[in-house]
């Protein structure tokens, strides 16, 4: 291909994405945090099984390369540097399409001791901030995203109801055939359903999400006797777009190894090789985790609905197949 | 034939799809940051035209569907079938009613055309983007209408009727564009 050495991004997308970074820094910096930048290469990975990362092979054995910044930052938050923000590149494999290419830039922030409702406030008027425009706001709980565009209960329903929600939805599913982990369906539903439904709605906050969905946030007992607990995590759309995903950070040790080796467990059962956990997020979380609330958001995506692009390649320089 | 996984997937690529041969129209990959992943395709039945969704697990795949278009010369119609040949084999293709519809009325003797087969068999017969057809037929009764923008309904030498500006008399020869069906112009012989 001949054109295959021209960028992507036309010099307009290049200059938004720039003023949308400064402004991501510009609203951080005022609020206290600390840039920071930790290492892409490491001898850990996070095992979850939904995230691949590459491996590359290093001088004395194979290192990974970073899917987050997430297991180092949190190792400075130990070590007591404060609120802390990077705009880091992370790596996924098998991540291409219209909204994901498989390198591409987070930027990851921590506050130590914010609760997480004020968090997520901040969460909200950063990324106003780095739009530079003022969509309406919509909190919802994850069971109610899903009881809305699907009618589902989805703390409770089990594979077989979310099934029939997806047939009832229309869509036709292969590779899902005797599948009786809930979890697969409700992320097919998630992307299929619930989603696009909120296209119209502007910024969406998701809170509360199924126990099992928890990745690394801690769990919160339930309020009343016969409810479900649910994680303390939140995922904030804008526009129907996955945007940023944040955490009340875990700060257990015993149950953040655990959750790491039912990762690893889950890996072998899919046919995945398991990954070595990171030893010194663990020694860390064993030091003293400060209570503190996360969020990775999705820059290239920010930057997308900043500019309108429809596709990720609109505001890459150069998008794997030509990097 | 080969099959493709989800990740090889793509606009174009000819699938197998509930037992009919399907071209892909649109491929998007879905996922939660932290869950399972999809691929969406939308798919084109061939034969019927009618598009589908269908949503995959990462990592399952399509089977390809033996698929080929070809350039062929459109040869003559049997009263049944319309024959095609291959400029440098020579073989001969028939494709039936089914097949060629709408695209009948601007097949002519000779002209080159894009047949799709399926497992060796037309199922697609798409007429050349523009063709030149004698007018075999017009209404004279508005004659010395000078008019540029009137027209009136002209039948041409393969049956098919177009619309043609009123100064044109049977027996010349106009080009058509058949995605339209719009005159473009008379052509001088």
């Amino acid at each position: 291909m001949a054109a295959g050495w021209r960028p992507t991004a036309d010099r307009p997308a290049l200059a938004a994405a720039a003023a949308v970074r400064r402004r991501l820094r510009d609203f951080l910096e005022a609020r206290g945090y600390l840039e920071v930048e930790t290492p892409q290469l490491s001898a850990a990975a996070n095992p979850d099984p939904a995230v691949e990362p590459f491996a590359v092979a290093g001088d004395a054995g194979p290192l990974w390369l970073a899917t987050s910044p997430e297991f180092p930052m949190k190792r400075l938050l130990a070590a007591g540097s404060g609120p802390i923000y990077q705009l880091a590149r992370a790596f996924r494999r098998e991540e291409q399409g219209r909204r994901h290419n498989p390198e591409f830039t987070l930027l990851e922030w921590y506050a130590p001791g914010a609760a997480p409702a004020a968090f997520i406030d901040e969460a909200v008027a950063l990324i106003v901030a780095g739009l530079g425009e003022e969509p309406a706001v919509t909190w919802l709980t994850y069971a109610e995203a899903f009881r809305q565009s699907c009618g589902v209960d989805p703390h409770r329903a089990d594979a077989g109801e979310l099934a029939e929600a997806a047939r009832a939805a229309g869509l036709t599913v292969t590779g899902m055939e005797g599948e009786s982990d809930p979890r697969p369906w409700r992320h097919l539903l998630q992307s299929c359903v619930v989603e696009p439904a909120l296209a119209e709605r502007g910024l969406v906050v998701v809170t509360d999400f199924p126990a099992d969905d928890a990745a690394l946030a801690r769990l919160r007992a339930p309020g009343r006797a016969g409810e479900p607990a649910v994680a303390e995590r939140f995922e904030i759309y804008l526009h129907g777009l996955e945007l940023a995903n944040g955490y009340h950070e875990l700060t257990d040790p015993v149950e953040q190894r655990r959750r790491f080796e039912a990762d690893n467990d889950r890996r072998r059962a899919a046919g995945q090789s398991p990954l070595p956990v990171d030893e010194h997020l663990l020694a860390a979380l064993e030091a003293g985790l400060p209570d503190a609330c996360g969020m990775a958001m999705g820059v290239d995506r920010l930057i997308m609905a900043a500019t309108g692009a429809t596709a990720i390649e609109g505001v890459l320089s150069f998008p794997l197949n030509r990097a | 034939m080969a099959s493709y996984s989800t990740n090889e997937l793509k606009n174009g690529l000819k699938v197998m799809s509930d037992g009919d041969p399907c071209a892909i129209v649109d491929v998007e990959f879905v996922k939660p940051g932290k869950g399972q992943a999809f691929t969406r395709v939308k798919l084109r039945n061939l034969n019927t035209d009618r598009v589908v969704e269908r949503t995959l697990k990462s990592g399952e795949s399509l089977e390809g569907a033996d698929v080929m278009e070809l350039d062929l010369q459109y040869l003559y119609n049997d009263g049944e079938h319309w024959h095609f040949m291959h400029p440098e084999t020579f073989e001969q293709y028939p494709a039936d009613k089914a097949v060629v519809g709408d695209s009948a009325q601007w097949l002519k003797e000779q002209d080159t055309c894009t047949v799709t087969l399926y497992n060796g068999s037309p199922i697609i017969v798409e007429a050349p983007n523009h063709v030149t057809l004698k007018v075999t037929e017009t209404d004279p009764g508005l004659k010395g209408d000078t008019a540029q923008s009137r027209t009136t309904p002209a039948t041409l030498e393969t049956g098919a009727t177009v619309k043609v500006p009123l100064f044109l008399d049977e027996g010349e020869v106009i080009k058509v564009d058949t995605r339209t069906g719009e005159y473009v112009g008379r052509v001088k012989e």
